[in-house]
């Protein structure tokens, strides 16, 4: 028999029992369409993702902050000469403050091309010209991001100008009719130093951005309004006090290859520092959204094996039923590696069959549910596409059915090939 | 003597063992020519099906041998084996074995499929065979839908199709009435005279039986006679075994 034929006699047969084939194809459906579902909101949150730390951009800077000892061994032994505060992180986490002198230490560090120590801002609150005051967050714009403006442009890092973007966010409550009318006014920040008094620092608002996943509401300042931000914060602090910064922001050769970004994050971990990219940040979070679709993935798989084994009771009957036929291919002259084929080959087409049909409606049903969350539950979070098909995965999924299906289909086809011709002939 | 093309060297054959044991054959030894036909007969249960099977390498003696032009069949790779019984043999079952649900014309043409010939080559010897059997019109019906004797008729063109040098028939005629059968005897016998094909014949008819050139007769397992036909053989007598 040639391999036109043995395809042709397997898609053939296949049809034969519609009734069960239907079923066995149907439980392999479910499997491949909630495997093409979960692996495509996978695939959609990390694609989110990855454009949201591309658009964080800064590729050549490293957070640093000055490691806390391990605590490991128990509890740390105070210590009055350090100074802590509290850090961006779980609640209760802790960083030793860094100090100018520390500022220097990690400048002399082979491959720090300049650090800043990164100054933290809180001002009361953002208002513009005597309107309802709102409460604000601010972030310091580091040059090499790409911030996502909806109008205007990023601040200068550059100028010696107070500018500021705002998020798109507080267009409105702040009273301007667009986006595009709150570029080039005037917004005042409310700060409070030590000792209780208010004072205001006024910045022309040059940009407004878009939400994104990180940093969502922060107004974004430029490098001289960050610091007369936290000049003004802090007066009336002592000199050690002002000059302890819980971070600092390092720049390196954004040429250089990772080992030499390892190099360096090795030799501040020598001098007690952590230096931490971007990605670093975000990674963690993917590897968490990771985790969670191969769970989802897992409950697929598992109802994709549970299939198996109905592919596998499928090809028993089919055997059973065709007994007398094996028998004559058999003593006609067929070899029994042709009988095995047959069969193996009916069972792939079934999981042909389940894993494209499921794909194919998974594939819709994703992009039914994308348009329909775009618009609700999603729509404040632009650019988000929960469900996306990488052409690489859904192949996969695809092989991978057919493959489980030939595993499954290898038992039956077994006792099909070792059957006796002589005895299937005297089945009745 | 020519080498036979066939030839059983006193074969046993037994099925199960133990108390369930029971001996089929019991030392059958037989010489088959090229373009003889030979027809076995016995009564029901006697060893004639088993012996075909034997014969047509479908299984294998318990001890004995069969060989085939000389050459021990059990020396035989399967695949040559095989090969032989698709392109050499030609089979009639005891019963029809047609596919249901599929058309006459893919019945018939399964051991060509078998064999590997192409799809347009594969249609053209097929509908030669059904013609051949009259039965050219019926190529596209559904096999389970011909009439009994219909359906004996297209498992003899399957037996036919791929130019066998020996059919195997068992019973060919025991599903048919006289008339039929006669057209199938017919068929049968002609393509011996004139394609000088090797036919095996098992079967109870005594008419059929005579139209053999030799009657091998079969009792509990063992040759009990065996008859040369009056105008074959120069010298009409009976040889006792
Ligand atoms: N697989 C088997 N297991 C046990 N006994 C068997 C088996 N196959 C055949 N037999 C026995 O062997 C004997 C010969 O069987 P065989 O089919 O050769 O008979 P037969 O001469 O063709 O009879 P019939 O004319 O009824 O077809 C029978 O008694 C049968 O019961
Ligand atoms: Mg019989």
């Amino acid at each position: 028999m040639n391999a036109f034929d043995l395809i042709r006699s397997a898609v053939k047969n296949s049809l034969r029992s519609k009734t069960r084939t239907t079923l066995t194809v149907l439980a392999i459906f479910i499997g491949a369409f909630t495997l093409t579902l979960t692996s495509g909101v996978g695939t959609g949150i990390n694609q989110y993702i990855d454009t949201m730390v591309a658009s964080i951009g800064a590729d050549d800077v490293l957070t640093v902050t000055k490691a806390a000892e391990d605590t490991g061994d128990g509890p740390v032994e105070y210590d009055p000469d350090t100074t802590t505060v509290a850090a961006a992180g779980p609640p209760g986490t802790t960083v030793v403050t860094l100090s100018s002198a520390d500022l220097d230490t990690i400048g002399d560090v082979d491959g720090v091309l300049s650090v800043e120590p990164q100054l933290r801002v809180s001002p009361d609150f953002v208002r513009v010209d005597g309107g309802t005051a709102y409460e604000a967050s601010v972030g310091s714009f580091i040059p090499g991001m790409a911030l996502d403006l909806a109008a205007g442009a990023e601040p200068d890092s550059a100028s010696d100008a107070y500018e500021v973007a705002v998020p798109v966010s507080y267009v409105d409550a702040l009273g301007f009719t667009s986006d595009a009318d709150a570029v080039g006014a005037t917004l005042t920040f409310g700060v409070m130093d030590v000792a209780g008094t208010s004072s205001l620092v006024t910045a022309t608002i040059v940009g407004v951005a878009e939400e994104g996943l990180v940093g969502s509401s922060a107004f974004t300042a430029n490098e001289v309004l960050t610091e007369a931000l936290y000049d003004t914060q802090s007066v009336g602090l002592s000199e050690s006090s002002k000059d302890s910064y819980s971070s600092a922001v390092v720049r390196f050769d954004e040429t250089g290859t990772d080992a030499d970004l390892t190099a360096l994050k090795d030799s501040l971990a020598e001098l007690g520092y952590t230096g931490t990219t971007v990605q670093d940040s975000i990674g963690s979070f993917k590897a968490v959204i990771d985790g969670i679709v191969l769970v989802l993935n897992a409950f697929a798989v598992i109802a994709l094996l549970a299939a198996g084994f109905g592919i596998v009771n499928t090809l028993l009957m089919s055997v059973q039923e065709r007994t007398r036929e094996i028998g004559l291919m058999k003593a006609m002259g067929l070899g029994g590696g042709k009988i095995f084929g047959l069969f193996s080959l009916e069972a792939v087409f079934i999981g042909l069959m389940g894993s494209a049909i499921g794909v194919g409606v998974g594939m819709l049903a994703g992009a039914g549910a994308n348009a329909v969350l775009a618009d609700t539950l999603l729509a404040d979070l632009p650019g988000l596409t929960l469900v996306a098909f990488d052409p690489a995965a859904l192949a996969t999924i695809v092989l991978t059915v057919m493959g489980l299906a030939f595993l499954a289909g290898t038992i039956p086809a077994l006792r099909a090939a070792r059957q006796d011709p002589i005895e299937s002939l005297r089945y009745e | 003597m020519p080498v036979p093309i066939l030839a059983a060297r006193d074969i046993h054959k037994s099925y199960g063992r133990g108390a369930t044991r029971f001996d089929a054959l019991k030392g059958v030894s037989l010489d088959i020519q090229q373009g003889e036909s030979v027809a076995i007969v016995g009564k029901s249960g006697s060893g004639k099906s088993t012996l075909m099977h034997l014969l047509a390498l479908l299984d294998n003696p318990s001890t004995g041998a069969v060989e085939l032009s000389g050459r021990d069949a059990s020396s035989l790779n399967g695949k040559l084996v095989n090969q032989t019984r698709n392109e050499t043999f030609g089979f009639v079952f005891q019963q029809f074995f047609l596919t249901p649900n599929t058309s006459v014309l893919d019945n018939v043409t399964l051991p060509l499929q078998i064999a590997g010939i192409r799809g347009a080559e594969r249609k053209r010897r097929g509908m030669a065979a059904l013609e051949q059997l009259e039965l050219a019109d019926k190529a596209r019906n559904k096999a389970t839908d011909l009439s009994g004797g219909q359906k004996q008729r297209v498992v003899i063109a399957r037996a036919l199709v791929n130019n066998p040098s020996v059919i195997f028939a068992d019973e060919p005629t025991g599903n048919l009435d006289s008339a039929t059968g006669k057209v199938v005897e017919d068929i049968l016998f002609s393509l011996q005279e004139e394609k000088g094909i090797t036919l095996i014949i098992v079967t109870h008819d005594e008419d059929l039986a005579a139209r053999c050139d030799r009657r091998v007769y079969i009792r509990d397992g063992l040759i009990s006679d065996t008859l040369h036909a009056a105008p074959a053989a120069p010298i009409a007598q009976e040889v006792r075994a």
